[in-house]
């Protein structure tokens, strides 16, 4: 009965009604894409490529990894803990009473130069333990404020430093403005005072566009508590570099702040005396102060850390590179054997 | 959550029952309603009904005794005839325990629609072309339809409601709500709402958008026009103003606007014929009929009028109830006078018919229900990691709170004063604490922010992606070309989205027989007449390719298809005057009078020649009367009184006086002829098993020995049988039968059961003609599929209502049994000797299996293979009973089970054992009605769109036209998707948990308050832009092997079995890796700058970047395929990640301003970044090399056997060879 083609017998049933149109044919339009036959590229991990994607590993991470090592030595840094030393004796049992006395907090360091020192020479001030990544610290801050005198009202996320006690609003307000770091530091060689400058110590796009030049501080460090620093009330925010400098909360609670920069070299063995006025409060909770004069190197400061890391991970692909060789030479295995296949190599035990 | 839809009950294979023919006859006017049953309420009066319908049935007496089955029935059927659906089944498979699937009892079928009296109150009261009256205290619903969901004003509401139905995304609103209160809000207020505000808007927009397109097509329905009764005369009317109570005038080819009671139609007899290709599918005409009483009528001459009482709206629409009052007669309606919305009109000029159900009350509007929903198993082992993620999330959060408390105790005395953390506030007058809540609530607090903070340790975007990805393989499924059909023109279907992956984890295939492993395009192939039997000679028959035509008025009729005959039968059918001729006669006159075929005439392109095409629901029939017109008794024109035959060239009317309908319990049907000699004959055919029961065997018992001989050789060739009777009927039984049967067919009450009754007392001392055989092609390609699935460790299971022979031999030529296998045989009457020979299996079977061990052992030989066969009877017992156990116990020892003469319920019993019991993943797949319930039940369900209507279809959540594009929908789509949806899901993990880790280090250096130096922006664009796109890019185009390799190694579809690629060891690994991943990520960055005066703002830039592009490469290194796309979408995500965060620190109200900038500029950042993504990776890639190398698994294997075949390819300059397996295309 079926003797006709399959193709008349299509939906056998249904043409019944011959009138009607014939309907269009619903095949898939073919393209490479539909059919999921795009051409490609299908790496495979032959023991040619590992090797060699392990020794170029190592090619670029071990000569990267000395010259930053020698980059990181070749820096010169001076670092003075100083928040001990800089009590005096009879006060070292209430640290915390005599950084809040208002004794004299003059206190001189003497540093000794190991090497020579190319200019310029950063002067950062070191703190410890101190967590300027505190959540509410790093909230208590008003980017609108510091940006446009008109928005000096704009102090809410400010608190507990956001208005004085009669509700005037704290120009720059926030807990961190509040805290700024107020040591300083005056530097001689051999009598002769070294300068110090402390001009472009901050970001420039903070001070052309995060700080205004228009924008004065207003009331601060007016209330009960003082924290910190005070700020020249006739110098807009963006030239108070050291205030810029500290609204960059550091990332960490261990952190160095620019405070200034020394431009010329010094010479090796030259005796430096700073003129130091401890003033800070890092007593309280425990929170050590340095000073640290340091050159820079291409690659930033002293820090060996990411030579040693490059070594160690270039050393390891070599070794990996030399175990895969070993390995591929004592017990080599074809690639795309079908014997390995799993039904292959125990047929019927499934 | 699954197969909440409830499932329409089949019609039955062979004539269905809407093909109730019309009466001719007056009935008396039945004046009342009959006396409710007293002490029982109305809605459940038809109970006494059910016991009565048992004593006719004892099988369902005996199963029902049990006190749960009793109870079943009782609460199944008040539930039906509430909503008046009778012969709806609605009961939820997956969830109640009530419905017993070993017990026939259960059988819906009984529940038959004529048994139901309509209550008053239960009623709906039309009244005829008075749609005011109508109206009046009902308002019924208007005929316009809203398939759309939302209006513009309550999209944003219900939308929001539908959406927030995911848990996930209420705990993502809870956060977001939480980081609104003032002391926990660490993210800004924007960002926290942001991932998933964009998750609710991109599925906001999609949803809007398929809205709006509902909304369209339903403008275009409800504005089409239909010719409406309105003050006596047809006006044109908008669909969507039709009201119920309307008269309204279809013509040929309309499309019908709503439910209507054929009132008159064109044809004098008062038939119409419809098409209900848009209901359910089927393409074939049905037959409706208009009453007598008011078919004479002319609504534009003299008013009708008169009032239908018909049953409320359901979705049932193979059953109506209803009677008509007119002209102070009542008039019974059935499913045979009404026709549905959706249908169209055809070789009908016009037909008139009252408005009854409109709008959404119609039939097809019930009927529209969406696909299925179910949940995958990747998913749900998916929840289960996500379980695993809370914990580490809480772990988390509980480790920071607790050292947050630790550090406030250390420090309790400085809090006051203390720079970073001064606790008391000196601005207003009165100095108080500032945020400070003492430090049990600030460690609860803590705990709370950190639960914000690390909230994407439950990746919000996965959900959003799989839902993107799955669209994505589903559009390349649809869209494949081996799985388009070309004869019937279709193609793949996705109709559930949900479980693409678990295509790729089938363990149990559960197939039906008729249309899914054959093609259920019936052949007529021999037949055996008065026990002889005329099989041979086909060689000769094809020279006769002509067939035969018939010529009147110089035009040429000819059936459209023809058929084989025997040269032997064919002279013999032209005898008249010889014995054997005229039982050949009888034979052939049964074969073309005893069915429900309609014949057409159809034009061909040859004005002389006219085709006649045989319309009906069931392909045997078909392939019946096309034979029988082959051997010269061509049916040419039925209507609902008469036929005519035309017998060798000579034109005979027959009265077809009654027809009692196929039904599933009689397994036969039967016509009563009135003859042109004025004798009444009533033919019978039906399968062999009731047939023999009713055959009279004293009359000629050789012929029925012979007959029962040639039935066993025909069925063991796999052809199914059909046996025919006759028998004269006398002037008196003829009468006895007529009375009786008007009675039963016009009778209010028990209609079903009553006809059931008229037709066993006329069915019985036949005659024998003799037996058909018909056969059903095997589909192309099924033996092999079925060998290529059986590699690949699927275990087949064929599930068929056949005969047991049939089944058998069909499974040999599908290669589904093959001579080395051990078959095993259930066929018992009860359950004690199903228990004996279960038990009896199984001890064989472990002898089998021991024997087998041994051998192998000994000569390496493969396994034996068993092959259970069960039948229909066997598993009344042993389902819901204890010997389930053991019948799973012997089943899964077995390779191949063949379960025959079943019924649909227990089809999804066997399927709902195995899903139960094995915990592996069932797949079934079949084309039919009866395949429905097994369909829902699977956790796979595949609807062939074959010849048998949509209803699998509907049911199914893929369809497609042919079994053997099971291979490739399972082996490569299924594989394929398992592969990229696990993969994806455990690089989500993967992705989120590095980012959650960083910042989880991070505020370890933050004295534990959760600082986040990452912009908020940034962990909110993280998992949005950042390193979405490249994972939904590998979800959708990755490819671990080729089409090719995957059809060549079967085997290799293994791995989704064995959950290979996702599993909690897979998932810990991740884990670990993440950990490593993360520590390198963080740290590195934090010891280069430590004690530097980095800022904040910088080093959470480059932690952002670091973590980004570890992320990305960590993809890249597993990808296989590299696509111009995939290229694009790693290398464009790291780039876009660059852009953001420049642009972010562009902005200089925020802190972090020219951050970038300042850090991009150092050479530190970089080698940074180059340090991280090495040092992370190096272990992974370590860990790869060797597991590859050592412990290849066959994926690996496969893919460097497709390298080196290529290679050698190229060399050789060859063409790219052929797959193995791929069917060739027609």
């Amino acid at each position: 009965m079926n003797s006709n083609t399959p193709s008349t017998s299509a939906g056998a049933p249904g043409s019944a009604d011959s009138t009607a149109p014939r309907r269009n044919s619903k095949r898939p339009k073919y393209s490479r894409f539909t059919q999921q036959e795009l051409p490609a590229c299908k790496p495979i991990l032959t023991p040619k490529w590992v090797i060699s994607a392990f020794l170029l590993v190592s090619v670029v991470f071990i000569p990267i990894g000395v010259v930053s090592l020698f980059a990181s030595r070749d820096v010169v840094e001076i670092i003075d803990r100083y928040e001990t030393d800089c009590i005096p004796l009879d006060s070292r049992n209430d640290k915390v009473g005599f950084i809040q006395s208002r004794r004299d907090k003059a206190c001189n360091r003497t540093l000794t130069v190991p090497k020579h020192m190319k200019q310029p020479i950063y002067v950062y001030y070191q703190l410890d333990n101190f967590y300027q990544n505190h959540r509410r610290y790093v909230k208590s801050r008003s980017d609108q404020q510091l940006r446009n005198p008109s928005n000096e009202d704009d102090t809410s996320s400010c608190k507990p430093e956001d208005t004085t006690a009669n509700g005037m609003p704290i120009v720059p307000c926030g807990l961190i403005a509040w805290s700024l770091f107020n040591d300083t530091y005056n530097f001689t060689r051999n009598n002769q005072p070294v300068t110090l400058n402390k001009r472009d110590i901050s970001w420039k796009s903070d001070r052309d566009h995060k700080f205004g030049k228009k924008v004065y501080p207003k009331n601060f460090q007016n209330n009960t508590l003082i924290g910190g620093d005070r700020l020249d009330s006739s110098k807009s925010l963006s030239e108070q570099e050291n205030l810029i400098v500290w609204m960059r909360t550091a990332a960490l609670p261990t952190f160095r702040k620019l405070y200034g920069k020394i431009e010329v070299d010094l010479q090796a063995g030259d005796v430096i005396n700073v003129g130091l006025q401890n003033n800070y409060n890092t007593y309280s909770f425990n929170g050590k102060k340095k000073l640290v004069l340091s050159t820079t190197s291409w690659l930033g400061g002293k820090n060996d850390f990411l030579g040693i890391a490059y070594l160690v991970v270039g050393g390891l692909c070599f070794f990996l590179a030399m175990v895969f060789t070993i390995i591929y030479l004592v017990k080599p295995r074809q690639l795309g054997d079908p014997s390995y296949l799993s039904w292959n190599r125990n047929p019927g035990g499934r | 959550m699954s197969q909440q839809r409830p499932l329409l009950i089949p019609s039955p294979r062979t004539p269905g029952k809407e093909e109730l023919p019309y009466t001719t006859v007056q009935l008396k006017p039945i004046s009342e309603n009959p006396k409710p049953f007293s002490g029982m309420d109305s809605n459940s009066n038809s109970y006494p009904q059910i016991v009565n319908e048992n004593s006719s049935h004892p099988d369902f007496i005996r199963n029902s005794s049990s006190q749960r089955s009793t109870s079943s029935i009782q609460s199944f059927h008040s539930k039906a005839s509430g909503g008046h659906s009778v012969r709806e089944v609605s009961f939820e498979l997956g969830s109640k325990p009530s419905v017993r699937y070993g017990s026939r009892g259960a059988d819906s079928e009984r529940f038959s629609s004529s048994y139901k009296e309509i209550n008053d109150q239960d009623a709906r009261l039309v009244y005829i072309n008075d749609p005011e009256k109508t109206n009046e205290k009902f308002e019924f619903a208007k005929n316009t339809i809203r398939t759309g969901k939302y209006s513009i004003l309550t999209f944003l509401p219900r939308n929001l409601f539908e959406q927030f139905h995911r848990v996930a995304y209420i705990y993502f609103l809870a956060i977001a709500i939480l980081n609104q209160l003032p002391q926990l809000a660490v993210f800004g207020r924007g960002a926290s709402i942001m991932p998933l505000a964009f998750v609710l808007l991109v599925t906001a927009v999609k949803d809007a958008y398929e809205d709006y397109r509902r909304h369209r097509s339903d403008n275009i329905e409800n504005n089409r026009l239909a010719w409406v009764l309105v003050n006596d005369q047809f006006q044109q009317k908008k669909w969507k103003d039709i009201r119920v109570g309307e008269i309204i005038k279809i013509s040929a080819n309309e499309t019908l606007p709503c439910d209507m009671v054929l009132l008159s139609t064109s044809d004098t007899t008062g038939v119409a014929y419809i098409q209900t290709t848009n209901l359910d599918g089927e393409s074939n005409l049905k037959t409706r009929y208009a009453k007598q009483e008011t078919q004479m009528k002319n609504p534009e001459r003299e008013k009708i009028s008169g009032l239908i009482k018909c049953e409320k709206p359901n979705r049932n629409i193979y059953g109506f109830q209803a009677n008509m009052e007119i002209d102070g007669k009542r008039v019974s309606l059935g499913p045979s006078n009404i026709i549905l919305r959706g249908c169209e009109l055809k070789n009908t000029s016009w037909a008139l018919g009252i408005a009854v159900y409109a709008g959404g009350e119609t039939k097809a509007m019930l009927n529209n229900s969406g696909a299925p929903s179910k949940r995958s198993r990747l998913e749900t082992h998916m929840n289960r990691e996500i379980i695993y993620l809370s914990i580490f999330l809480v772990v988390l959060c509980t480790i920071v709170s607790i050292c947050h408390g630790v550090w406030l105790r250390r420090h309790k005395d400085d809090l006051v004063l203390m720079q970073f953390y001064r606790k008391k506030d000196y601005s207003e007058p009165k100095v108080e604490d500032y945020n400070y809540y003492g430090w049990g609530m600030e460690i609860f607090f803590v705990f709370l922010m950190s639960v914000i903070v690390f909230q994407i340790m439950i990746p919000i975007s996965l959900y959003i992606s799989m839902e993107l990805v799955r669209i994505g393989q589903a559009y390349f499924m649809i869209g494949d070309d081996r799985m388009y059909d070309k004869a019937s023109n279709s193609r793949f279907q996705c109709r559930a989205l949900n479980i693409n992956e678990d295509l790729g984890q089938i363990k149990y295939v559960f197939s039906d027989k008729t249309g899914t492993l054959t093609e259920n395009k019936m052949e007529f192939q021999c037949a055996s007449i008065g026990g002889v039997d005329y099989s041979g000679g086909k060689a000769i028959a094809e020279d006769e390719q002509t067939g035969y035509s018939l010529r009147v008025d110089g035009q040429v009729f000819r059936p459209k298809m023809k058929v084989k005959v025997d040269p032997e039968l064919l002279s013999l059918s032209k005898q008249k005057h010889t014995d054997e001729g005229r039982h050949v006669h009888d034979f052939f006159i049964a074969l073309a009078a005893c069915n429900t075929i309609v014949p057409l005439t159809v034009e061909t392109s040859d004005p002389a020649l006219k085709l006649i095409d045989y319309q009906g629901e069931s392909p045997d029939e078909q392939a019946l009367v096309y034979a029988a017109a082959a051997y010269g008794f061509m049916l040419i024109e039925r209507t609902s009184g008469h036929i005519v035959i035309d017998i060798q060239g000579e034109r005979q009317r027959y009265n077809v006086l009654g027809l009692h309908e196929f039904d599933s319990d009689r397994k036969r049907m039967s016509v009563i002829l009135g003859c042109p000699d004025n004798t009444f004959k009533v033919f019978v055919k039906g399968a062999d098993t009731t047939m023999f029961n009713v055959i009279d065997r004293s009359l000629n018992s050789n012929t029925v020995k012979a007959t029962e001989d040639h039935l066993h050789l025909y069925s063991s060739k796999g052809l199914r049988t059909l046996v025919v009777g006759m028998r004269d009927l006398s002037a008196s039984e003829f009468e006895q039968w007529q009375s009786s049967y008007e009675t039963a067919s016009t009778a209010l009450l028990g209609r079903a059961a009553l006809l059931r009754k008229v037709a066993y007392n006329v069915e019985t001392s036949l005659s024998i003609l003799g037996a058909s055989a018909i056969e059903d092609k095997l589909q192309q390609g099924v033996p092999e599929a079925i060998e290529s699935l059986r590699n690949a460790g699927i275990k087949v299971w064929v599930l068929t209502g056949d005969k047991q022979e049939t089944a058998i031999s069909i499974g040999y030529s599908s290669k589904l049994l093959t001579s080395k296998m051990t078959r095993i045989l259930v066929n018992n009457n009860s359950k004690e000797s199903c228990k004996k020979s279960l038990e009896d299996a199984l001890v064989m079977c472990k002898k089998l299996t021991t024997d087998s061990d041994a051998s192998r052992r000994g000569s390496g030989a493969r396994t034996t293979e068993i092959a259970l066969i069960i039948d229909g009877t066997s598993l009344v017992h042993i389902l819901d009973t204890e010997l389930e156990e053991q019948l799973f116990n012997l089943a899964s020892k077995c390779t191949v089970v063949l379960c025959c003469r079943v019924a649909p319920l227990q089809k999804a019993g066997i399927v709902a054992l195995m899903k139960k019991r094995a915990n592996e993943m069932t797949l079934a797949i079949g084309d039919g009605a009866n395949d429905v319930s097994m369909i829902q039940m699977a956790d796979v369900g595949i609807g062939i769109s074959g010849q048998e209507g949509r209803q699998a279809v509907m049911a199914s959540d893929f369809a497609m036209a042919q079994f053997r594009f099971l291979v490739p929908l399972l082996f490569v789509h299924g594989h394929w998707n398992y592969q990229r949806m696990s993969y994806m899901i455990l690089y989500n993990f993967y992705r989120n948990a590095v980012f959650v880790l960083v910042l989880f280090w991070y505020a370890l250096f933050t004295s534990f308050t959760l600082t986040t130096v990452i912009t908020d922006w940034s962990s909110v664009l993280y998992s949005v832009i950042y390193t979405a796109l490249p994972t939904i890019v590998v979800g959708i185009l990755e490819k671990d092997l080729s089409r090719t390799t995957l059809l060549r190694y079967p085997q290799l579809y293994g791995t989704g079995q064995r959950q290979e690629s996702y599993n909690g060891k897979l998932f810990w690994v991740t884990i670990m890796d993440t950990l490593w991943q993360s520590i390198a990520a963080f740290f590195v960055p934090l010891l280069a700058y430590w004690g530097s005066d980095v800022d904040g703002s910088s080093l959470g830039d480059l932690w952002t970047i670091a973590v980004v592009i570890l992320v990305n490469i960590h993809l890249a290194m597993d990808v296989v395929r590299w696509y111009w796309i995939t290229h694009v979408a790693i290398w464009g995500s790291i780039v876009a990640t660059f852009i953001c965060v420049m642009v972010i620190d562009v902005l200089p109200f925020l802190p972090g301003y020219w951050a970038f900038f300042h850090i991009a500029g150092s050479k530190l950042f970089w080698a940074c970044l180059l340090g991280i993504t090495i040092a992370a990776l190096v272990p992974r890639f370590v860990v790869k090399i060797f597991i590859q190398y050592f412990r290849p698994d066959d994926i690996q294997i496969a893919r460097e056997l497709e390298k080196v075949e290529n290679s050698r390819e190229s060399r050789d300059a060859e063409i790219e060879m052929n797959p193995i397996f791929d069917p060739p295309r027609r």
